[in-house]
């Protein structure tokens, strides 16, 4: 066989299925036993890396636009809401963290969407393995971007003058229980990726529902200025309490009954939504 | 290896799978010797990929049952998925990975360990020959590579029942051939193999036993050869030089053989049912129509005597099934 085939084309020619190679192969019964939970688990996080080895581009929104949302807010609102943009990002650092790696939860869903349309979940269906290790594994590949999204921020921000209380300690607590909701909020994105028909669906319902969700909260600016209507709404948003515990924890101080609130909201979410998820994928 | 239990490979009654109120699936019957290889026949739309959906535990009948090995779809799914394996109709290969990494990721999922699931993908990339290819990614196959290394994932573990969702659509004739002779090895080596089909000429080169499909219902099941015979052994083609005498020649075949003979839209053809069963009568009997033909005085310009295709199976029984209808050619 030469090496210089181009891509795409066959050789036929030099392919037969011999009887020998093949029986070899097909002689085997040796089966080796399932994989536990977590191995199965694994593969599909392999997976999602070799997804990033081929398609490096995907790693954009997880770094470039992380920058861009901080540079943007942090030089827009700063002089006005704070004096300065310095002063600003003290308040706004962990605020956006939280944004950004939760606008990027959205691509799990396009991805498990893309999987779904394309056929490749129905061989991992076919296949004895603990159920949920697909959609568990690719999560766990995202997660690893969420991380990359939430370590690039926080670069970012002690670049332009962020000085965490905390510490590095405190960062990466603070950098933890953000990845930790993201997990289980991630699950409501798999939800629809498995039930809408389409990766733009996807994102269409996706945008109506993190835009208010990240906005209508402390992220930007405190909730005390707000009409009263407004602020009971941010009072309940999940993402307020998680705001509020993230900046606790960089700033050195974390408050246990919001780290609580957030751990509780996750359990919530992983408990409705995985197992909506897990429903649909049986049921595909 | 299937032999360890007596149990039939597949044993469907009743199945039914509905799509709002399409009746995808309605009342399916099946029972598959272990083994063999058995041959699901029927035009698009028929139930064929529902049914082995269904039998492969990706999707719940609505009702009915189906074992496989004696054990439940449903109920028992996970025994089931650890003796079967399935190449779906549309490449369930992930494009972005190359073929190796597809296989070694499956064959970890299988629960082979790193070094012994890469050399189980080498193994089955050199001989589904596709070595070459191996660090390319998918995206970048033929359709027949891409066929090969999709029937090579399902039998990183040698199933005892393979189910092979039209398995050579769309593929050159070389393609075609190279998957018959692998699924031959394959049924050589003990696994029970159903596969779906729109090509009576496929079925009946491979498959033991045959079921055609239609609106979701078995309407006729047997041997290949049961089948054609109970169709009529094929159809007499005929192109005449003068269009003036086709009414004649009409009127021979009729006289000949039955009812059966339709003119086509081109003025000059003229298509008839042979009526005998048996390779060797239909032969005979078509030799006989040429002989009368040259009698009465027409000039044939062309003669061919075609195997029933399925097209031809399908209308004869779907003719059976709703009474005597005259079928327009
Ligand atoms: N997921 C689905 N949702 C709704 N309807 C479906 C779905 N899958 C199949 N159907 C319908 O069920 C019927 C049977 O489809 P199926 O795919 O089983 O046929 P088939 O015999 O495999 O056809 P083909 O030869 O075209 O592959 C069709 O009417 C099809 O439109
Ligand atoms: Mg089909």
């Amino acid at each position: 066989m030469t090496t210089l085939s181009p891509a795409g084309t066959d050789s036929p020619s030099v392919f037969s299925p011999t009887p020998e190679t093949m029986g070899a192969l097909l002689a085997r019964t040796d089966r080796p036993r399932r994989p536990s939970a977590l191995a199965a688990s694994a593969a599909f996080c392999w997976r999602a890396m070799l997804k990033i080895k081929h398609v490096p581009e995907q790693m954009f929104d997880v770094t470039v636009f992380p920058i861009i949302i901080t540079l943007m807010f942090t030089y827009l609102f700063g002089g006005a809401l704070a004096g300065s943009a310095r002063e600003y990002l003290q308040y706004l650092l962990p605020g956006i963290t939280v944004t950004s790696v939760l606008l990027i939860t959205m691509y799990t869903g396009m991805g498990v969407n893309a999987d779904v349309a394309k056929g490749v979940f129905d061989r991992f269906r076919t296949l004895p393995i603990w159920r949920p290790a697909a959609l568990v594994g690719a999560l766990l590949g995202d997660v690893l971007r969420y991380l990359l999204a939430a370590t690039v921020i926080t670069l970012v921000g002690v670049a332009l003058g962020y000085r965490p209380a905390g510490g590095f300690v405190g960062v990466v607590a603070a950098i933890g229980l953000i990845i930790a909701f993201a997990f289980a909020f991630s699950w409501i994105w798999i939800m629809f990726g498995l039930l809408l028909r389409s990766e733009k669906s996807v994102m269409g319902i996706s945008m109506p529902v993190l835009f208010p969700l990240t906005f209508l909260s402390n992220v930007f600016v405190d909730p005390k200025t707000m009409p009263g209507w407004l602020q009971a709404f941010v009072e309940v948003n999940p993402i307020t309490h998680l705001v509020t515990a993230a900046r606790g924890l960089m700033a050195g101080n974390g408050d246990i009954t919001e780290i609580t609130w957030v751990l509780g909201s996750c359990a919530v979410l992983l408990v409705v939504f995985g197992t909506l998820s897990m429903r649909l994928y049986n049921r595909k | 290896m299937a032999g360890t239990s007596t149990a039939p490979a597949i044993e469907a009654s009743g199945l039914i799978k509905l799509f709002g109120k399409n009746r995808a699936v309605d009342g399916l019957d099946l029972r598959v010797p272990a083994g063999t290889v058995y041959g699901v026949l029927g035009p698009n739309g028929a139930g064929k990929t529902t049914t082995v959906r269904m039998l492969a535990t990706l999707t719940r009948p609505n009702g009915g049952q189906a074992t496989v090995f004696g054990q439940d779809v449903v109920r028992e799914a996970d025994a089931v998925r650890s003796r079967v394996s399935l190449t779906g109709q549309y490449a369930s290969v992930d494009e972005d990975l190359t073929g190796q990494e597809n296989l070694v990721l499956l064959a970890r999922l299988l629960g082979h360990r790193k070094s012994a699931a890469r050399a189980r993908a080498d193994e089955l990339l050199e001989a589904f020959g596709l070595t070459e290819a191996a660090g390319r990614q998918v995206k970048n196959y033929s359709g027949g590579m891409r066929r090969r290394l999709d029937i090579g994932a399902s039998i990183l573990n040698t199933p005892d029942l393979l189910f092979l969702d039209e398995p050579t659509t769309g593929l050159d004739p070389r393609s075609r051939n190279q998957v018959w002779d692998i699924v031959r090895t394959i049924v050589a080596h003990g696994t029970t193999v159903l596969l779906t089909t729109q090509y009576l000429d496929e079925a009946d080169r491979l498959a033991d036993r045959i079921a055609v499909i239609d609106h979701g219902r078995v309407i006729a099941e047997g041997t290949p050869g049961e089948l054609k015979s109970s169709v009529g052994a094929g159809t007499v083609h005929l192109r005449l030089r003068d269009p003036d005498q086709r009414a004649k020649a009409r009127h021979v075949l009729t006289s000949m053989l039955g009812a059966a003979v339709h003119p086509e839209s081109d003025p000059t053809t003229l298509v008839a049912r042979i009526t005998v069963a048996g390779d060797d009568a239909a032969t005979e009997q078509a030799a006989r129509v040429l002989g009368e033909l040259a009698v009465a005085g027409i000039t044939v310009d062309n003669f061919s005597v075609g195997q029933p295709s399925l097209d031809e199976v399908f209308l004869a029984l779907t003719d059976r099934t709703t009474g005597t209808q005259e079928v327009a050619a």
